[in-house]
């Protein structure tokens, strides 16, 4: 090997061969192309919104709405202003896709493990409740469960009762609703009662296990304080009533009413995002590798000790990430309300569009919304990933 | 996998013998197992009488079959619509041809093809539209199977194929859109609909996405920050905003975008809402097939001399975009689902025409037979797609090569 002289000093390479300098030009050649693009979409907004009177700011936001808004968790009138209308639409959104979560994982789960089942009829019924789902737009669902079934339902003077003070009718859902009472506090004496409890007995089940000399069921008894504390609570102090709903001459009232729109937005997200779920919940508990099992059988761990704490624990690190995406599609997806009327924040927002004829700034406004829930939502579901993973060497 | 099991992979011995053992096994192992497949069984018998007998005598089918035409190509003219049966016959025949030659996932698609026009031609036959569109649908049916037989004679090299397909692609546009001469003379896009828009929109969404969602990808995994940031920030933006909120700008923002006398019409400007919005899905699909590919190889192009362009050109795309087709495939298929969204912003596709169908005196209140069909149409059309991408995934080895 003869030691060349290499060319070491920048000077010896060319600018257009250089490295560094091609980094730095290359960037600048794409930054001047997207802001030329940038330019070139903002000359043009700015000459069409000159020729058709658009206006653009967010001033309009305390400008009186002057539009009636369906349902509202808060109250509103026509008279509020577009930020108070914006809002409802916000908090309508929220709600449904809080709510739609939180059906979709329990029915999700239940999807999931009946689809390992050991009963064929229960596989194959619940797998053909997912591929149906699956291959058919959310869309069509919405508007099916919507005009198709519940504006199909009987009137009022017609209703259907169900079991447990539930009504059906065209004008909506009405269940039983919970009243908070005034003995909540002494409730939730009990349950803070209970977790102590729970602590207490953990705590000395350590203590004693990092003697060597362990109690077997000071942890599931500690639970089971826990659970009879809050029962007896609930029965003694009944924090919580159920309102049912009465019938009136031409309506209900009391309890809880579901309109129409909000029970098909519901049970059409709950419905096609749990088939979802169940796929990412199926996986997940498959994936645990066999092995695992059989070890945790060598080991003399009961069914329930194998589930708790071998299957679950690793087939959540798997489920964590892809139910993460889930939720965000279903946040997503709940802006589909506009298609059955159901006031969201996609559907208030357009109306102002229309209304203010300034559809950029509420455009802009909507989707920074979306944004910043999807954003919420997956550093939310982020932390908790965190936590269930391994940590890694 | 290898081919020969070692005695201790043996699968277990089949120990079901017969209905009867079948029966206790798999549906009444316990007595849980039991309630439940009592249970079930009963509620499914329910359900299968009720839809059933609905079906055959209350459901007023006609509302679909009276509007088959208005389903299929929306409102294309009438004497113009053997420009769509003609484009779905040179679509059958390439599939045909691609089904013997390549085999494999697209054979499940070119009988998902046949299958779906030969179910039409018999749907048409009680419709008005009558005897000639049936018939050509059936030959078309009968082009996928001769395109298959003689794909299978090994007859075409596979190369031909897929130029074919790609020169198909300008003929069909001006196939549909016409030239503005006499033999085809030019057809607004706004008479466009139904089923030929659902899949047009869906079709032309993932083709020219497909460009822009590489490049994301790339730029995405670029070593040059700026690069990285635009990419990044892009496909966050839109995979964090529902695809409503992107064709509503699509609609009413776009046109402000662009220089005044660029008219683009309402289905351009759907068309490229879901362009924008499955590029981002595209960069990460693809971003994930990048990622699959050992660094080695990266390191070896780079030992080799190559430059980024020829690296990404000759060495890391090809290996990243096989691995991603089923994703890809995945994608397509919530693409066509995600296509009934166009009706929000007022477009015709099927949806679209089936609240067109409900808005007729005759169907009034047939939300049921016209809603149940929409999703019936899609589920043939995604259940299909979904298993060929399944076989596809298998064909292509991936994760285990």
């Amino acid at each position: 090997m003869t030691p060349e002289p290499r060319p070491s000093t920048a000077a010896s390479v060319p600018p257009w061969r250089d490295a560094r300098v091609l980094r730095v030009a290359a960037q600048v050649l794409v930054l001047v192309i997207v802001g030329v693009l940038v330019a070139f979409m903002v000359r043009n907004l700015m000459t069409a919104m000159s020729d058709r009177n658009l206006g653009f700011g967010f001033s309009f936001l305390n400008r009186s709405a002057g539009f009636d808004i369906s349902e509202s968790p808060i109250p509103y009138s026509s008279t509020d202003t577009y930020a108070k209308a914006f809002l409802v639409g916000l908090l309508n959104t929220l709600f449904v896709s809080f709510l739609g979560i939180i059906l979709a994982t329990v029915l999700g789960v239940v999807v999931g493990v009946a689809r390992l089942s050991p009963n064929w009829l229960l596989r194959r019924i619940t797998s053909a409740y997912v591929e149906l789902m699956r291959n058919t737009p959310l869309l069509v669902q919405l508007v099916l469960i919507y005009f198709a079934v519940l504006l199909q339902l009987p009137s009022v003077a017609q209703t259907l009762s169900l079991p447990g003070s539930i009504f059906l009718n065209q004008r909506g859902v009405f269940v039983p609703g919970p009243q908070v009472g005034p003995n909540l506090p002494v409730w939730l004496g009990f349950v803070v009662a209970g977790i102590g409890v729970l602590v207490v007995a953990r705590r000395f089940a350590k203590r004693r296990e990092d003697a060597g000399r362990p109690i077997r069921g000071m942890r599931a008894l500690g639970w089971l304080g826990l659970l009879a504390l809050v029962a007896i609570g609930w029965i003694v102090a009944a924090p919580v009533t159920f309102d049912p709903p009465v019938r009136d001459r031409f309506n209900f009232s009391g309890g809880l009413a579901l309109s129409p729109e909000f029970t098909a937005l519901l049970v059409g997200l709950v419905l096609y995002t749990a088939a979802f779920i169940g796929e990412v919940v199926r996986g997940g508990i498959q994936a645990v590798r066999q092995g695992q099992l059989e070890a945790a059988r060598a080991l003399g761990l009961s069914e329930g000790d194998t589930l708790r704490l071998i299957v679950f624990p690793q087939a959540l690190r798997i489920i964590v990430p892809p139910l993460t995406s889930q939720y965000l599609n279903l946040a997503k997806n709940s802006s589909l309300a506009v298609a059955i009327g159901y006031p969201d924040l996609f559907k208030v927002g357009q109306t102002m569009a229309n209304q203010t004829g300034q559809p950029v700034p509420v455009i802009i406004l909507i989707m920074g919304t979306y944004l910043a829930i999807s954003l919420a939502t997956s550093l939310v579901m982020n932390i908790y990933n965190r936590r269930v993973q391994v940590l890694e060497r | 996998m290898t081919s020969q099991a070692s005695p201790e992979t043996l699968s277990p011995p089949i120990t079901v013998v017969g209905p009867i053992a079948w029966l206790r096994q798999n549906l009444f192992s316990g007595w849980v197992n039991g309630l439940i497949t009592v249970l079930i069984g009963a509620a499914l018998l329910w359900l299968v009488l009720q839809v059933g007998q609905w079906a055959a005598t209350e459901a007023r089918w006609s509302v679909v079959t009276n509007n088959l035409r208005l389903f299929l190509i929306g409102q294309f003219p009438a004497d113009q619509s053997w420009r769509v049966w003609l484009n779905l016959a040179i679509v059958s025949v390439l599939a045909g041809l691609s089904a013997g030659v390549y085999g494999q996932a697209t054979r499940a698609l070119a009988i998902t093809l046949a299958a779906c026009q030969l179910i039409l031609a018999v749907l048409m036959i009680i419709s008005p539209l009558g005897f000639l569109p049936a018939l050509a649908l059936s030959l078309n049916a009968a082009f996928v199977m001769g395109g298959f037989l003689v794909g299978l004679r090994g007859l075409i090299p596979r190369r031909p194929i897929a130029y074919a397909w790609l020169i198909s692609l300008p003929i069909s546009f001006l196939l549909l859109n016409g030239m503005g001469g006499t033999p085809l003379p030019s057809i607004s896009t706004n008479t466009w609909g139904g089923l030929l828009l659902t899949v047009l929109i869906a079709v032309v969404g993932i083709l020219l996405s497909f460009p822009l969602g590489v490049l994301l990808a790339l730029g995405r995994r670029s070593q040059l920050p700026m690069v990285r940031i635009l990419s990044t920030g892009y496909i966050e933006i839109i995979r964090g905003v529902p695809l409503v909120t992107i064709l509503f700008m699509a609609d009413i923002i776009l046109p402000l975008f662009l220089p005044g006398e660029w008219r683009l019409d309402r289905v351009a400007r759907a068309m490229g809402g879901v362009v924008l919005f499955s590029a981002a899905y595209v960069a990460e699909n693809v971003r994930g097939g990048l990622q699959a590919i050992p660094s080695g190889q990266i390191e070896a192009s780079q030992a080799l001399g190559l430059s980024t362009t020829q690296m990404n050109l000759f060495i890391v795309l090809p290996q990243a975009l096989r691995s991603v087709i089923p994703a890809n495939v995945g994608l397509f298929i919530s693409l066509l689902k995600d296509t009934t969204l166009v009706t929000i912003i007022g477009l015709m596709e099927v949806l679209g025409i089936g609240r067109a169908v409900l808005a007729q005196p005759e169907s009034f209140g047939a939300y049921l037979e016209v809603y149940v069909f929409v999703a019936a149409v899609f589920f043939v059309l995604c259940y299909a797609m979904s298993q060929a991408s399944y076989r596809l995934e298998r064909a292509l080895g991936v994760g285990t090569r």
